[in-house]
């Protein structure tokens, strides 16, 4: 790997809340200290539960928030802090797609002025430049016959085509980096894999790296390359996906690949071992390692006291938790 | 098998919009020993949420049919009026957890309060005995009866979750559906909730209709598997036969695009989407999607009986048909 396409350097990601207009001021700390990076036409995912921050880490390496704190390195540039101006360039290098496509595409748009939009903005003029462009995306998505689709509301699509149709917007600029953030949850089982599939073609075809956004790890296994566990607002694991499911080595990581169920008539009379309580709330985290109130491995006096740093144990397998160190 | 606890025939409810008649459920029918659980997998629009709401008779205003027989214990719940079946059925032999469940506590009234109220209403308690009785099931799924003094508000979604689930043990039932009850939770809380079911399932032997979209999710709870598409069960099997060798073409495509964890697949989907419930195709309903279409596809598949009362509507299994 020479350079990588991206470098994110620990990321901080802080919201300000303040209870009344006098009240004390305190911070919801989203994503806190979060380093990775993504080669071209590499697939990474990262994978959490619901408020662990791996939105917002999505949305602030997109630049969509300003960071708080740390790095974010694009193609040897520095864009943590662009202007609005050079933000645009970086606009166009990245694509996002988001979870709920219907949400996501304005309903009084027809799919062709939904891909025009975004060519406009970026300054292509000419009208049938612009039409060959939208063309090409929605070739490129398989939204096809185009003519079939080309005027249609978002309304008169199904929900595999409408994240089709999210998919051919965030590409249209032909960017070198999406993230997709949770782009199949909301649809059908028989529709996801079309999908994920879709991404990972456009992926190995048009020289773009994907960050996938996902709470759901067997998915991963077939669609990326490396994963990167995330909880509390940290990556507490990273590794090559082979790597991770045959070897996790956090408790966090462990519990999670225990509990997810392949297809199986045997899980019925077995009872699966849970971590207790919930995660964490991210205004007044636990100190030491965020899990330790949760870890079956806990061990007093260490993981409450002192939060541990990621290190490697194998080769490109980092692991954040004070068992290995 | 033993005896037929629930025994679903021929069952149907179609309801009326404005663009036509949908037929969400048409022609349905299973049946489940007691203490047994039955999962009904489908995806979104295939009448699966229809069905559980046609055995409790929660039926949409606009209904147009509902007819078919649904025995439960020998006794055909059809022929009971409104007020028989709110009385001795509803709420108290059979019990409902709706989808969406984390919205459906009132955010105004205390958890107590609101959990006590099928007791009062249905089964004249008075309220010390009633709230006595919502401590202790509260107790059983693991939950500190001190929150009954709490609002929904200060509960997180797995704690609504097993309020809700205690709420629908409380009179003691026999028979509970459970629709897509964990489709918005996390998955270490979705692990735990299953725990939890799994555990009333075999220390209360309560049966259990399991409504759900995934299909990894429902082998956590099947004994029976039921497969819907457009408003017709395809596919009727024991949890053994179908994890392993599902029969029906769609059941079959439908467990490819199921991603595994544990081990390596060629994953597959399968294209075009379900056909509108307004106007079904009159042949088989998965035909035009169906790799294994043939000329007898074009007409409606009859159940085709394949052991021990388990079936698939599909053409292909004529011959072993008795």
């Amino acid at each position: 790997m020479s350079s990588p396409l991206l470098y994110v350097e620990n990321l901080k990601e802080y919201f300000e809340i303040r209870r009344g207009p006098f009240g004390k001021r305190s911070y919801v700390k989203a994503v806190d200290g979060v380093s990775l990076t993504l080669a071209g036409r590499e697939a990474i995912s990262i994978v959490g539960e619901s408020g662990c921050g791996k939105t917002t880490l999505g949305k602030t390496i997109l630049r969509l928030y300003e960071p708080t704190d740390g790095k974010i390195i694009f193609r040897g540039r520095d864009v943590t802090h662009l202007g609005w101006r050079e933000l645009k360039w970086y606009r166009r290098e990245t694509g996002l797609v988001q979870q709920d496509p219907f949400g996501a595409l304005p309903p009084f748009m027809t799919v062709k002025r939904i891909l025009e939009e975004p060519l406009a903005i970026h300054g292509i003029k000419d009208r049938k430049e612009r039409e060959k462009r939208v063309y090409k995306a929605l070739e490129r998505v398989k939204l096809t016959p185009i003519e079939d689709f080309i005027n249609k509301y978002p309304h008169m699509l199904s929900g595999g085509q409408q994240q089709r149709l999210v998919i051919a917007r965030s590409i249209i600029l032909e960017p070198k980096m999406i993230v997709a953030d949770e782009p199949v949850s909301m649809l059908d089982a028989s529709v996801r894999i079309e999908i994920l599939k879709l991404l990972q073609d456009l992926q190995r075809r048009y020289d773009l790296s994907v960050i996938y956004i996902t709470h759901d790890l067997s998915t991963t296994r077939y669609f990326s390359e490396r994963i990167y566990i995330m909880y509390a607002a940290h990556i507490v694991e990273s590794a090559e996906t082979k790597e991770m499911l045959v070897n996790p080595l956090h408790p966090y990581t462990r519990a999670l690949l225990n509990v997810i169920p392949d297809p199986d008539p045997s899980n019925r009379f077995m009872i699966k071992e849970v971590p207790i309580g919930e995660p964490p709330n991210l205004i007044n985290p636990p100190a030491g390692c965020r899990f330790n109130p949760r870890c079956p491995n806990f061990m007093k006096g260490i993981c409450d006291t002192k939060e541990p740093s990621l290190i490697e144990v194998g080769k490109g397998h980092y692991v954040k938790c004070w068992l290995y160190d | 098998m033993g005896e037929r606890h629930l025994s679903i025939k021929s069952l149907v409810m179609y309801y009326r919009t404005l663009r036509g008649e949908v037929k969400a459920v048409d022609d349905v029918s299973f049946s489940l020993p007691k203490g047994e659980t039955i999962a009904v997998i489908g995806e979104s629009g295939c009448g699966k949420s229809s069905l559980a709401k046609s055995i409790i008779r929660l039926l949409p205003r606009n209904v147009s049919v509902y007819k078919g027989t649904i025995l439960f214990n020998g006794l055909n719940l059809m022929d009971l009026d409104e007020e028989t079946f709110t009385k001795e059925i509803r709420w108290t032999k059979i019990t409902y957890v709706p989808q969406a469940a984390l919205n459906s506590l009132n955010p105004i009234i205390k958890i107590g309060d609101q959990m006590i109220e099928p007791l009062l209403l249905h089964q004249k308690m008075s309220k010390s005995e009633a709230l006595e009785r919502a401590a202790k099931t509260l107790k059983a799924v693991g939950v500190n009866e001190a929150f009954l003094h709490h609002y929904p508000f200060e509960l997180s979604g797995g704690m609504k979750q097993r309020v809700i689930i205690a709420m629908s043990l409380l009179t003691n039932p026999e028979l509970m559906i459970l629709d897509e009850p964990t489709s918005s939770l996390d998955v270490l809380t979705q692990a735990n909730i299953m725990n939890l079911l799994k555990s009333i399932k075999k220390e209360m032997k309560i049966s259990m209709v399991f409504i759900t979209h995934d299909v990894s999710l429902s082998s956590e709870l099947a004994d029976k598997v039921a497969v819907m598409y457009a408003g017709q069960i395809i596919e009727f099997s024991d949890a053994e036969a179908f994890y392993n060798n599902p029969k029906h073409p769609y059941s079959q495509k439908l467990m490819e695009s199921v991603p595994t964890l544990r081990t390596d697949k060629k994953l597959g989907f399968i294209p075009g989407s379900p056909p509108s419930l307004l106007d079904p195709p009159r042949g088989c309903r998965f035909a035009d999607r169906c790799p294994f279409a043939f000329e007898k596809c074009v007409k409606d598949p009859p159940i085709m009986h394949l052991n021990e009362g388990f079936y698939a509507k599909c053409w292909l299994y004529e011959k072993e048909s008795p």
